[in-house]
């Protein structure tokens, strides 16, 4: 362990880091802008300066950059001696030369690296007294504000966006103090990523565009720890209130889950908890179709009623809703009267808890993904359905040029320098896919194959590693295709398997669990990623061990067996095609829905119940690598609004359901689910209860120490001082009273040190810079796999080969629009995707499709009229069609379609003059 | 003899010399002894004898860079380049277009013989967009080359080959500064990349490669044909070889000339430049070009050699004099050039892309009369600030202040002056400022 002395006094250190991250790990503050604990260093700012001696006896010293400086043992330095504070004021004077000054005007105020970095090198007074530089700001799309003015030209964001994410649309472009950080032109930013620039820019530049437009100060934000309601990566989240409505979307440091960024969905989704078709006040519907608005009390009564004694009741669950209202709902309505709530992917998402319960292999942390050196993807998109996942990706496949730039003797934090040796070599990825991909960049190869025959490869791969019985009728191109992938995933001391339900195949998931576990057997190091759609899409598969389908609960309903149907946080128009959903509901006499929005399923029932969203309660979600991971309130919930779990234990109550009415606390619930389904267990363990006390005997505050206040937010009304609204359920408080200190984290609302306004004070509460956090990892892990086993139903799917006239259709999904509540994110749905049927380009050619011709697609008596993708990555016979798009109907992988031409459909408005130009030719 | 290698297919009237002449002057003899008669180790051998030292500014001995290069198994797979580094952007500097535009093969040879020394199998010149007579001169000399068979597969059936591209830059100042140059290169921004590691292990697309100046190459040539022994024999002083000196301003005879290595600069700038034009005196010169300190009528006597320079604080740098007289101010000079190298500041690292242009300012507020003299101090102290070595990413900066904090050494009444006197005098006295 390396020893060095910073003005006079000895510490011991870790080698191999940098001495910047090692001065901030030992607590000590020394001013930075372009290195980031996740991108590592380049020395471009040149504010973390330290003095560098040759020796203790060495007055003198040179100017060093910390962050591009490795430690050594018996360094001598200075980091708070004159030469090198001088220095650092110096930079940070330079660094403000054209900087506008704008604080009080900018949304990054009282949470600014630039302002705290400022204050901490002691620069004070404006010498330069030339003109400023002025820069023209861009449109970047609905979520990223730009301001550039601002820039102090740190690269961050430009390191962020390209090399870190893998964009090509955002550049530095022009010399000298004229650097302009931007697009080419005026746009959208492409990545799906982009967000991450609002925390990766230390200043104003880049900033939340629906936080600019619904401003708050920072420091005036009532935050909570969270989780994404997005998909079933689970990425750890901070959202921030004020007034009662979500103002914005921070990532919450997870070293396992989802580091340092999120991916835009999940920032800029959340915003569907402000929006109008958010469910406000319960409702019963009338003869006529409208609703007659309920206080609690009487809408209480009715559910009570409705699901009375004698009353034949059964319940639909929803993977986006929490395990407590999930198990709570099938603990009212019993086992086999609970129907999970799939969609098509259902059955896939079952293979998958069963994959990750019985086969064998561990599912993979954040670091493991990026550990990896062989990557297998099998049918998952991982972009559009996991893209925290995919952005991890990006890391992985640099593992290849870390090695040799070990070899090199260079240090993987020297990021220029290991780029510069890594250049485009990359580890092996390979994408076995129903279409192209975000990945194909770094992708070695995407092979196009129908999910039946990716099924066939993982099987046939599994078997050339020595696991399962093989694919016997395989092409020769096939086999040797095969072949030379094995020979990759042979050589992989760390492979990766990455699935999921994306191809709603159970079989695509059953070859990927034979995979892996044929890799385990050469490497223990061997993970599997499988994605899931839903927040709670696993949790929800773990919980149901009795499953029930729709059309099980028709066919009940249809017989005249079913007098109550209860449906809990799902539109059931999302999960199967509009005649299967029909014919439940015109069967059921009392329909019972519970949801936040409203939804074309709220508009079918008799008595219609709110609920809080994940913003405004606290309730347990289950990751698609099997974490429980608790969220707890940022907006105190309303009474009216309260947890779908808390409506019916209330019901329970008042039904005469004892051994349910008593579970009205979260505690006491979590208790009752762990002796109910013993997986369950951690899930109590996932965060502290409401017994929580910090080490000043308080609850933890939800406010920092900066609010405002709450005299001064309603002054313009009254100057009484509102009650703080109490949380009864956590141990969190509506409050700025407490110390925020050596918190667990799954309760650490957000990060905070004295000179450390922004979340770059994260590294004070983490073990080590980049490490874990002081408060352990929040969640806990329910599957621990031991001895793997094949899938129980490994039966080998037949060759696809296209037919006539007839086509396979694949699920496609995109990052804005598939998923259902982050549609209703006013900025999400402005890029959400036109609805189109990607093609192969023979097949486009086969009917004489031209690029502005669109296609009507059927599916039995449905028909969608839709725009086409020619994608040479999609396998002949087949045609992707984009799940959840508002308005697409729910057409399952495998449904056989129709295509006909429609000529023109897409050709664009001929413009033969606009205002500010003449058109040409 | 000539004891003029470098210049020795010069022509007064400007014309090239391609192949046929070149051929016929005894060119390519050195070509084909290295891949005849030599290894790649003994000409390695040769150049670290002969000591030569790069020309393109920084005088970093050639053998030693190239030692450094793998060799063998030890490279791995894959290329290995050289690249001319033809970017002649230094101000006052115009001493490799002489040899680009009129003898083109004399760096081809040296390239050819640098190359096979390192194992390269591929070459780029990489030449400054400015130099479009140079590049149709380079480009027909490189057909020649190809139809002569001294360059592509097995070059004289030696079993050695070697693929050789002009490259013509997109014009910065900073593509001069080799790392720079290579992320140019690859199509990337002329930023200079972090050291290590070395070009020399990984450097064009990650792989070995040397970035040798113009000049430096065509000493190879001679190096390689006539033997290190000889070329000990050319230098006057403690350096080797002979170099092209050059001087600008308001001399009677600027221009460019083959000196052996430690001439003394008087006689660069009496006999070769004529002396100062009638009605000027001469006030101080950079001695390399726009990026070097300051000298005076005191260092006259000191001999062009890179250690000389050096410790009389200055540098030898492109060995291309600009000349300060008595008529001119030298507060403009040092703002015209500090304007030149903010405007070429690749905009990476702070000191230099936010300081510089801040220098710039300082000095148009003397010569517009604004300046106090706590702006001397101010001045004073950010020149240091961006000046300073390790300050910086790269070199640019360092460079650029030395000509500043050499005229606050040298001119500093003048510095005075304009403070006391409210702006710049010379304009008055009706000299060019």
């Amino acid at each position: 362990m390396p020893q060095i002395t910073i003005d006079g006094k000895s510490f011991d250190v870790q080698a191999g880091g940098n001495l910047l991250e090692v001065v901030l790990g030992l607590g000590l503050d020394l001013p930075y802008f372009c290195w980031h604990p996740a991108m590592g260093s380049v020395g471009s700012c040149r504010q973390c300066a330290m003095v560098q001696f040759q020796n203790a006896e060495d007055e003198r010293g040179r100017i060093v950059m910390a962050c591009m400086t490795p430690v050594t043992d018996g360094m001598h330095l200075s980091l708070s001696g004159e030469r090198a504070r001088d220095f650092r004021a110096d930079v940070i004077e330079a660094l403000m030369v054209n900087h506008p000054h704008d604080c009080p005007v900018c949304a990054e105020g009282g949470e600014c690296h630039l302002q705290d970095m400022t204050v901490m090198s002691g620069h004070r007074e404006r010498r330069y007294d030339g003109l400023k530089n002025t820069h023209v700001n861009q449109y970047l799309g609905p979520l990223i504000n730009h301001e550039m003015n601002r820039c102090i030209a740190c690269y961050r964001c430009v390191r962020y966006y390209q090399d870190y994410a893998g964009g090509t649309d955002l550049a530095v472009l022009g010399a000298h103090d004229h650097v302009y950080f931007g697009r080419h032109q005026d746009g959208v930013l492409e990545s799906e990523f982009a967000g991450n620039l609002v925390e990766v820019c230390p200043t104003g530049v880049f900033t939340d565009k629906s936080l600019v437009h619904d401003y708050t100060r920072k420091w005036d934000l009532q935050s909570s720890p969270s989780v994404c309601v997005g998909c079933g990566v689970g990425c750890n989240t901070a959202p921030g209130e004020r007034y009662g409505r979500l103002k914005r979307i921070h990532n919450r440091y997870h070293e396992e889950v989802n580091g340092y960024f999120l991916c835009d969905r999940g920032r800029f989704g959340g915003n569907f908890v402000n929006s109008d078709i958010r469910l406000t006040r319960s409702g019963q519907q009338q003869a006529d179709n409208t609703f007659v608005a309920l206080s609690r009390e009487a809408a209480l009564a009715k559910l009570a009623q409705s699901c009375g004694a004698g009353q034949r009741i059964a319940g639909i669950g929803s993977p986006r809703a929490s395990l407590e209202s999930n198990w709570m709902l099938q603990a009212f309505v019993g086992a086999t009267q609970f129907c999970a709530g799939f969609g098509p992917e259902g059955a896939a998402v079952r293979a998958i808890a069963s994959a990750l319960k019985g086969g064998g292999v561990p599912s993979a942390t954040l670091q493991e993904i990026e550990a990896a050196d062989a990557v297998i993807i099998l049918g998952e998109d991982v972009t559009q359905t996991a893209a925290r996942v995919a952005l991890a990706l990006r890391q992985t496949v640099r593992n290849k040029g870390l090695e040799k730039a070990a070899a090199m003797g260079v240090a993987i934090w020297q990021d220029a320098a290991v780029r510069n040796i890594t250049q485009n070599d990359c580890s092996p990825l390979i994408q076995l896919m129903t279409a192209s991909t975000r990945l194909g960049d770094i992708a070695q190869e995407t092979i196009a194959l129908s999910p039946d025959d990716i099924a066939r490869y993982g099987f046939a791969l599994a078997h050339a590693l020595g696991t399962g019985s093989g694919v016997t009728d395989m092409s020769a191109a096939d086999q040797t295709r095969v072949e030379a992938i094995a020979a990759i995933l042979r050589d992989a001391k760390r492979p990766l398997v990455i699935s999921g339900s994306g191809c709603q195949s159970e079989s695509v998931v059953n070859a990927a669990r034979a995979l892996a576990l044929a890799l385990q057997q050469q490497s223990e190091l061997t993970r599997v990623v499988y994605a899931v759609p839903e927040s709670n899409s696993l949790g929800l598969a773990l919980l149901d061990d009795h499953p029930v389908s729709l059309r099980e609960l028709s066919e009940q309903a249809q017989r005249g067996e079913l007098d109550t149907l209860v449906v809990v946080e799902n539109d059931l128009y999302r999960r199967a095609p509009t005649d299967v959903v029909e014919t439940l509901l015109n069967a059921v006499p009392n329909i019972v829905v519970m949801d936040l929005i409203e939804t074309n399923t709220i508009e079918r029932a008799s008595l219609a119940l709110p609920v809080a969203s994940f913003a405004e309660c606290e309730g347990t979600l289950v990751n698609a690598e099997g974490r429980a991971q608790r969220y707890f309130p940022a907006i105190a919930g309303k009474p009216d609004q309260p947890p779908a779990w808390s409506w019916l234990a209330d019901a329970a109550a008042a039904s005469g359901r004892q051994a349910l009415a008593g579970l009205n606390h979260i505690d006491a619930l979590l208790q009752a689910i762990a002796a109910d389904k013993p997986v369950f267990a951690g899930a109590a363990e996932a965060a502290p209860g409401a017994g929580y006390r910090d080490r000043i005997g308080l609850k933890v505050a939800r406010q920092p120490a900066r609010y405002s206040g709450r005299t001064a937010m309603y002054a313009d009304k009254t100057l009484h001082e509102p009650k703080t609204t109490a949380d009864e359920q956590s141990g969190l408080a509506f409050s700025m009273e407490g110390d925020n200190q050596s918190l667990p984290s799954a309760l650490q609302p957000f990060v905070w040190e004295p000179g450390w306004n922004s979340n770059q004070s994260l590294h004070k509460f983490q073990t080590e810079v980049g490490g874990a956090m002081r408060g352990g990892n929040a969640g806990v892990r329910l599957i621990h796999p031991h001895d793997g086993t094949l899938a129980d139903a490994t039966a080998l799917p037949a060759a696809f080969s296209p037919r006539d006239a007839v086509w396979w259709v694949t699920p496609q999904y995109r990052l804005f629009g598939s998923d259902e509540l982050s549609a209703q994110s006013a900025s999400v749905a402005e890029l959400i995707a036109r609805p189109q049927v990607s093609l192969s380009p023979a097949d486009a050619a086969r009917l004489n499709l031209t690029p502005h011709d669109g296609v009507a697609v059927s599916v039995g008596d449905r028909t969608v009229k839709c725009r086409v993708n020619q994608d040479a990555g999609v396998p002949e016979g087949t045609v992707g069609f984009i799940q959840g798009l508002p308005g697409n109907p729910v057409w399952a992988s495998g449904e056989q379609a129709t295509l006909e031409r429609l000529p023109d459909f897409a050709r664009p408005p001929e413009v033969l003059a606009r205002d500010s130009e003449v058109a040409h030719g | 003899m000539t004891d003029r290698p470098l210049t020795q297919n010069i022509r007064s009237d400007g014309s090239p010399t391609f192949l046929e002449r070149y051929e016929a002057n005894g060119g390519y003899a050195g070509v084909r002894k290295a891949l005849a008669d030599m290894t790649p180790e003994s000409c390695l051998e040769e150049v670290k004898n002969a000591g030569l030292r790069g020309r393109g500014g920084a005088g970093f001995p050639t053998g030693m860079k190239w030692s450094f290069v793998p060799m063998g198994e030890k490279a791995g797979p894959g290329h290995k380049y050289l690249i001319a580094n033809a970017d002649e952007m230094e101000p006052g500097t115009f001493k490799d277009r002489l040899i680009l535009e009129q003898d083109p093969h004399q760096l081809l040879e040296g390239m050819i013989a640098s190359a096979f020394t390192i194992q390269a199998d591929i070459a780029y010149i990489f030449l400054r967009g400015e130099y479009v007579l140079a590049a149709e001169r380079l480009n027909q000399a490189i057909r020649e080359c190809y139809e002569a068979g001294y360059l592509g597969k097995n070059i004289l059936g030696s079993g050695y080959s070697l693929e050789l591209r002009l490259h013509k830059s997109a014009g910065r100042y900073i593509c001069g500064e080799e790392t720079a140059l290579i992320n140019a290169l690859e199509g990337k921004r002329a930023n200079p990349r972090p050291k290590p590691p070395f070009p020399q292990v990984a450097g064009l697309w990650g792989r070995p490669t040397i970035v040798n100046n113009v000049e430096t190459l065509c000493n190879v040539t001679h190096i390689i044909s006539r033997g290190s022994d000889w070329y000990k024999t050319l230098g006057r002083g403690e350096d080797n070889g002979t170099k092209l000196f050059g001087a600008s301003g308001n001399v009677k005879n600027p221009g460019v000339w083959e000196l052996p290595m430690g001439t003394p600069i008087r006689e660069i700038l009496e006999e070769h430049a004529g002396g100062m034009r009638d009605g000027y005196q001469l006030r101080g010169f950079l001695p390399g070009g726009g990026s070097t300190d300051f000298l005076t009528e005191q260092h006259l006597d000191l001999a062009m050699d890179y250690d000389v320079i050096g410790k009389a604080g200055s540098r030898m740098g492109t060995g291309t004099m600009i000349i300060l007289d008595d008529r001119n101010c030298p507060l403009g000079m040092v703002r015209n050039l500090s304007q030149f190298f903010g405007h070429e500041s690749c905009g990476f690292c702070t000191p230099c892309r936010d300081g510089i242009p801040w220098i710039v300012q300082l000095l148009d507020q003397f010569e517009q009369g604004e300046a106090t003299h706590e702006d001397i101090a101010l001045l004073e102290e950010k020149a240091a600030f961006i000046g300073g070595i390790g300050n910086t990413h790269c070199a640019l900066a360092p460079g650029a202040m030395e000509p500043v904090n050499s005229a606050l050494k040298y001119f500093r009444e003048d510095f005075e002056r304009h403070v006391t006197e409210g702006g710049c005098t010379y304009h008055r006295a009706g000299g060019r400022h």
